[in-house]
């Protein structure tokens, strides 16, 4: 028989993986692991260090510790993570649970506009939040108008609460689609049980959904965490602005790295922060998954 | 009963209450994209005017525009095709042989492209790009896009190989085929429906994508449409209102009919969790 097996041998199974982990290798391991030489580099895209960079220990990272935009960028980064999380698991268990046993045009309806909303590429979707907050124009405070408030200029009184609102918006299927799978697995039988002893429905969300439905739950939680924490699209919708009051890491990350002198080892060095948080919270996911 | 039929109707009045203020919310900015491209004087409000193709007319006359369509034809469509043969050869050694360190690679592979996100390797990206001499080409994109998308790919057409019995090609190579032939006529015509799901799925979220190409890509004629998009509306603003909302819902088409037909064709649920 052939070594390794009667289908494929060893060698021709290695021949077959060769292309996929060759791009892998160079395209997505390599960059993870040369980011944390970069980050000890002086190297910059202009300049004198553009054409020769020097090894600087960890001058980048104490930098990045001792710059007040890291800390801020942090904090936003976190506030957005945490709303956006709130906002996303919360709506989409809500619309789970409003649908379920739902049949017909009305489900179809629901979560296909929600399901638009995430599939349509992020700079449309940046655009129609442009359009929609607009101070002057826009849908909302004609809305607002007509119902006798006065106009507000969103991106300037409630930065922060913008790009959750919109990343919310964008991503909630996900964590729809989610549960619905979810609730669709509890056995009908549970429920019929607790309306004959006469439950009420907080009673049967709190004591037989949710227990149910909990690895669910934290799946959807701790990859929204992780997602989050590496979007990019607030930046078509605010450039970080106004006055770097909605500048997530990501988007810190691409200012140090690309504008003005271009600091990319400095960039460097905030990319491999972001790896190791990105890290704790794949291992935390990977050790969930091995225990289901 | 008369009591129990009296709550149901409150509470069924409450879910269609919170049902339609949520539907609202997600409807409501929807909307401009819907009125604007069609309006003979675009501008950020949603107002209903003479229908007119005016914007489209402007949009296809503009080069720019539609060498962006071309190109994010070009990335997406590579991308998709050589992901989607180089995870299945990959997945399938890897569900066909059990050598020492599978598992390993298979964790290895889970754990690096859950964490190594475009986000967090930009910067290596783009160096890695410069030195390569790739930058503001094509190829860069795609080979990013590429490595970012191979490990998804292998995992979900991994799945689908499993779950087809290693009989049906043992029983093949017995009654004298190669392992080639026990491939293209049992294994693809068996998993034919995960392949084209996983190609869909790639097409989408590469012809959406919007962070590698404005890293990687300088010259204007090389992008594609997300960053065309971009530019034209930082560079040129209001004016182009018109142009930018035609321009936007032709660029939003593709994703949502390749939506209507996985929907239709396969049921769009999830698979292992994963949009699929």
């Amino acid at each position: 028989m052939f070594e390794g097996g009667i289908i494929l041998s060893k060698k021709r199974a290695f021949l077959f993986m060769l292309p996929a982990l060759a791009f892998v290798a160079v395209f997505l391991i390599f960059p993870a692991i040369w980011a944390i030489y970069i980050g000890l580099t002086n190297e910059a895209l202009t300049g004198i260090y553009g054409l020769n960079h020097q090894f600087v220990w960890f001058d980048n990272f104490i930098k990045a510790f001792k710059d007040p935009w890291f800390h801020s960028s942090l904090q936003i980064s976190f506030k957005f993570v945490f709303g956006s999380l709130v906002g996303q698991a919360g709506l989409g268990l809500l619309l789970a649970l409003l649908l379920n046993n739902k049949k017909g045009i009305l489900k179809e309806l629901v979560s296909n506009i929600v399901i638009i909303a995430w599939i349509v590429p992020g700079v449309v979707v940046a655009y129609l939040w442009v359009a929609f907050l607009d101070k002057d124009f826009g849908l909302l405070n004609s809305i607002l108008g007509i119902l006798g408030f006065a106009r507000v200029n969103w991106f300037r009184t409630l930065p922060v609460g913008v790009i959750i609102i919109f990343n919310t918006w964008r991503g909630t299927a996900f964590s729809m689609l989610l549960f619905m799978a979810a609730l669709q697995s509890i056995p009908p039988s549970y429920l019929e049980t607790a309306d004959v002893i006469g439950a009420s429905g907080w009673r049967k969300f709190r004591d037989i959904i949710i227990p149910l439905i909990k690895p669910q739950i934290l799946t959807d939680l701790i990859l929204l965490t992780l997602w989050t924490f590496n979007v990019f699209t607030p930046f078509i919708l605010t450039k970080g602005g106004p006055a770097h009051m909605t500048e997530i890491l990501p988007i810190y990350t691409y200012r140090v790295a690309f504008m003005g002198t271009g600091r990319i080892g400095q960039g460097a060095a905030i990319s491999t922060i972001i790896l190791l948080i990105n890290l704790t919270l794949a291992l935390i996911y990977l050790k969930m998954l091995k225990r289901k | 009963m008369v009591f129990r039929q009296r709550t149901n109707l409150w509470n069924n009045f409450w879910i269609y209450l919170i049902l339609f203020t949520l539907v609202l919310f997600f409807i409501l900015p929807m909307i401009w994209l819907v009125i604007a491209p069609f309006s003979s004087k675009a501008s950020l409000a949603v107002k209903i005017t003479l229908p007119s193709l005016n914007n489209f007319r402007e949009l296809f006359k503009n080069k720019v525009a539609m060498l962006a369509f071309k190109n994010s034809f070009i990335i997406s469509f590579s991308s998709t095709i050589i992901v989607t043969i180089t995870s299945m050869l990959a997945a399938y050694a890897l569900s066909r042989t059990n050598f020492k360190w599978r598992s390993t690679l298979l964790y290895a592979l889970l754990l690096f492209s859950t964490v190594v996100t475009g986000i967090a390797a930009m910067v290596p990206l783009f160096v890695l790009n410069l030195r390569l001499g790739l930058i503001d080409s094509y190829l860069s994109v795609i080979f990013v896009f590429i490595g970012g998308f191979l490990p998804v790919s292998i995992f979900i057409i991994k799945d689908f190989f499993d779950a087809i019995p290693k009989d049906y090609e043992e029983a093949a190579i017995v009654a004298g085929s190669t392992p080639s032939q026990g491939f293209f006529r049992i294994i693809l015509p068996l998993s034919q429906q995960g392949m084209v799901v996983i190609a869909l799925y790639i097409f989408m979220n590469t012809w959406g994508d919007f962070l590698i190409p404005f890293i990687l890509l300088r010259s204007v004629n090389k992008y594609p449409v997300s960053v065309a998009i971009y530019t034209f509306f930082t560079q040129e603003g209001l004016p182009l209102l018109g142009l930018l909302s035609a321009y936007s819902l032709l660029y939003s088409l593709p994703v949502i009919v390749l939506y209507i037909i996985i929907n239709r064709k396969f049921g769009f649920g999830f698979h292992g969790g994963l949009k699929g």
